[in-house]
């Protein structure tokens, strides 16, 4: 396959992961800012969104103060924000664009189609609607999306390549998620299980849809470190990190190449390290700084696979 | 509803219905009002949701556009198309010798059948293909040939498009189409197929793959997403199932191209080509051209790879040299051509010049480069001032112009907005050259939309329709 094609679909599968994640995270705030809660406690959940996704900024730049609608207009609309909701359909559209030949053509069309759609919302209208249907409507078109993938692509490097990018990206706001939760709801000095709310913690749950998941694992009350076991190690659990990289990993050994080893052996060795962890180790060394390096692993894949696959190799090489 | 003057594809001059168009004008009758509208309205829907649409050049520039397709379909009778599809095998045969001929032993100059500088000051004359040999000694692999139908009916050869020539994929998506919209109305025409085109072109290309290549790599090369036809790129190259490449995707090493894939370099051996002669390779033509491919006229002129059309086809398609194919057609075929070429008064001469200068008002004047229907004067359709803006640029650059009369292009029943009306239609057939010459039954329709218009190109609100040839 192309090199320029495999880019092409990897960045799609990412932003479209990326989409279904922002809605998440939104709708999530979203539903908590309905609980009784203080006017700082308020602008203190919508800032930290900007804090998971490294845009304080740029948000900055654009909006003199953190509110609601504010946040929601710039996640959702913003220009200026390249992973505004909006701006991460289009890049899926424009990359599908780019390699509709190599898609199936359902897969074509729903990447256009739901750029169609996005294109014609407006603030207003996804207030009227009740914001949750917006952020409903982007999870399905998701969940749509990876379904036509799954259910009509051919099983070759295409769908690998789509596959890599869905998981990385995936692993990538699913560490985000939990840390910016772990800080906001365990400030300093505070112990687990002590002043940390019920409703915080299902909310971050059903932000990955696992409240229901972590029901049926644990059987028991809430606690943070059980959250992060869940988020982190459980590779049952769709969209853990630890499943996340056994999805990278193995879709990476099925695309291998001349020069691919080294980034074989460090995704191997990350899906090793969350498969024979523990929580427990985790927390004890402090959650923050494991998420800071994991961010960092991730990362240095992402760059990694550019270099092995996505970036036009040279003949010299 | 008949135009006076007019060739109509459905009706006779006494205003009735043409054996052929009998079926289709009955269930005409038996559809509700509104349905017509109702199903272009679909039509329209589906083909922006697919993304059939085409990127517009100049002030809307960036933007997608839909090409109007219209729900009545444009009938040929099966004997009709036998004659014309003959036709065009043979003007296609000829100007493939043309080309060959041009870049060999040039014969036909020898002979004096075309002046010299007509070849030879042709921006389209390569010569940097002199002498080289080409594969199955085949330039024009795809031809798009305009036809049009004038006075009692007659088809004429309005262009001969010998370079990147585009539609074909609309010929495809406007046949699905109508099958999707009207179901039944299929049951009571022999409608030949046109679905199996990708796999005829696909053979084509693999046949004419450079000696001793025994199991070809095909690609398509397209200049990006930008392209006014990238959805036709990208829609023939998943067709066939080859790779669709851009410039920066290949690269030349040791006289061979290469593609870049996620697995290494891997050879390419036929590159269809949706990209100019000048912008194939920097090193060759144009040095600003991004869209082109470092060393890859080496490696063509080497023979190692083979370039869909030949690079310097077009100069057998130039407006300068068309009044002169049906002469090949005699000169290399021994026969005499079958498709009547439209009248050209050819302005570099100065007795055509003051012909074209004396009757301006009745004729259209073309550039002898132009394409896509601009820098073209519609006599009779003209304005005072265009009639004299074209007048000083004759005499400024009569070379630079041709002339035609105007030609009173068959009009077809097309839906528009105030009902069904005659409107003007062209015809573009494909015309595949390998080992031999194929036409797929059917072509393009392209239809100008606006009352009285006689310019059918998607650039000045032209549509499309499909195209039926009956089977006998």
């Amino acid at each position: 396959m192309l090199s320029r094609t495999a880019d092409h679909l990897y960045w799609m599968a990412r932003y479209m992961e990326r989409a279904e994640n922002i809605a998440r995270i939104l709708d999530v705030n979203h539903r908590m800012s309905l609980m009784p809660q203080s006017q700082a406690q308020a602008e203190q959940a919508w800032g930290a969104t900007l804090r998971i996704m490294g845009l304080e900024k740029a948000f900055g730049q654009d909006h003199a103060e953190v509110s609601a609608d504010a946040v929601l207009d710039f996640m959702v609309f913003g220009k200026n924000n390249p992973a505004s909701i909006r701006n991460c359909l289009h890049a899926v559209r424009e990359n599908a664009h780019a390699v509709r030949g190599t898609l199936t053509s359902e897969l074509w069309e729903t990447a256009n189609s739901t750029w169609i759609k996005m294109s014609a919302y407006t603030l207003e209208q996804i207030h009227d609607a009740g914001v949750s249907d917006f952020f409903e409507w982007v999870k399905f078109r998701s969940h749509l999306s990876r379904g036509v993938t799954i259910g009509t692509m051919l099983q070759d490097e295409a769908l690998r390549f789509i596959r890599i990018g869905t998981f990385l990206e995936r692993a990538d706001n699913t560490l985000r998620i939990l840390d910016v939760k772990y800080q906001l709801l365990l400030p300093a000095g505070e112990v687990e299980g002590g002043a940390a709310d019920y409703h915080q913690w299902s909310a971050l749950l059903r932000s990955v849809s696992a409240f229901e998941v972590y029901r049926r694992v644990y059987r028991d009350v809430i606690t943070p470190s059980r959250v992060a076991e869940l988020m982190l190690l459980r590779a049952d659990m769709p969209r853990s990190l630890a499943r996340c990289m056994k999805e990278v990993h193995a879709n990476l050994r099925l695309v291998s190449n001349d020069q691919s080893a080294e980034t074989e052996r460090r995704a191997g060795l990350m899906e090793a390290m969350l498969r024979f962890g523990r929580i427990d180790a985790i927390v004890r060394e402090g959650l923050h700084n494991y998420v800071v390096q994991a961010l960092a692993q991730i990362q240095d894949l992402g760059n990694r696979i550019a270099d092995d696959f996505l970036l036009p190799v040279s003949s010299a090489r | 509803m008949t135009t006076t003057g007019f060739y109509d594809e459905m009706r006779d001059g006494a205003g009735r219905v043409r054996e052929h168009y009998k079926a289709y004008q009955s269930w005409l009758e038996e559809m509700p009002a509104d349905r017509l509208s109702q199903k272009r309205t679909e039509a329209d829907t589906l083909f922006r949701r697919y993304g059939i649409t085409f990127a517009v050049y100049g002030e809307d520039a960036g933007k997608e556009r839909l090409i109007p397709f219209d729900v009545i379909p444009r009938i040929i009778p099966a004997g009709e198309w036998q004659l014309l599809a003959t036709g065009l095998r043979q003007r296609v045969r000829a100007l493939n010798a043309f080309i060959a001929d041009i870049y060999h032993d040039q014969n036909i100059l020898a002979e004096g059948r075309i002046p010299r500088e007509q070849v030879f000051d042709n921006a389209q004359y390569r010569p940097i293909m002199k002498g080289v040999k080409v594969a199955g000694d085949i330039y024009a692999h795809i031809a798009g040939v305009d036809v049009v139908r004038a006075g009692e009916g007659e088809y004429y050869v309005l262009e001969d498009n010998l370079r990147v020539p585009s539609g074909v994929s609309y010929m495809l998506e406007n046949r699905k189409m109508m099958m999707r919209l009207f179901p039944r109305l299929f049951s009571r025409y022999r409608v030949a197929p046109v679905d199996h085109y990708p796999d005829m072109l696909l053979n084509m290309l693999r046949s004419v793959a450079p000696v001793g290549v025994t199991d070809p790599t095909v690609v398509v090369l397209t200049p990006g997403v930008y392209n006014s036809a990238y959805f036709e790129h990208s829609f023939l190259a998943q067709q066939m199932g080859v790779e669709l490449v851009e410039g920066q995707d290949l690269f030349v090493e040791g006289e061979h191209v290469f593609m870049r894939t996620t697995r290494g370099p891997q050879r390419v051996d036929v590159i269809y080509r949706r990209v100019d002669d000048d912008f194939l390779d920097p090193l060759a033509f144009r040095p600003d051209s991004a869209l082109g491919v470092p060393g890859l006229i080496d490696a063509y002129r080497a023979g190692r790879v083979t370039l869909s059309n030949a690079v310097g086809s077009g100069v057998a398609d130039d407006k300068s040299i068309y009044p002169y194919v049906p002469d090949m057609v005699r000169f290399y075929l021994g026969e005499e051509p079958i498709l009547h070429n439209v009248p050209t008064w050819m302005c570099r001469k100065p007795d055509d010049l003051a012909h074209v200068l004396a009757h301006l008002p009745e004729l259209v004047v073309k550039e002898v480069h132009g394409a896509g229907g601009y820098g073209m004067l519609v006599g009779p359709a003209a304005t005072r001032e265009e009639i004299a803006d074209f007048r000083a640029r004759l005499e400024a650059h009569p070379e630079r112009y041709i002339a035609q009369p105007t030609l009173a292009l068959s009009t077809c029943p097309t839906f528009v907005d105030a009902g069904i009306a005659p409107r003007h239609v062209d015809l573009r057939p494909f015309v595949l050259s390998g080992e031999e010459v194929q036409i797929v039954a059917g072509g393009l329709t392209r239809v100008a939309l606006r009352e009285g218009s006689l310019v059918v190109n998607s650039s000045q609100g032209g549509g499309t329709k499909d195209t039926w040839v009956l089977e006998a």
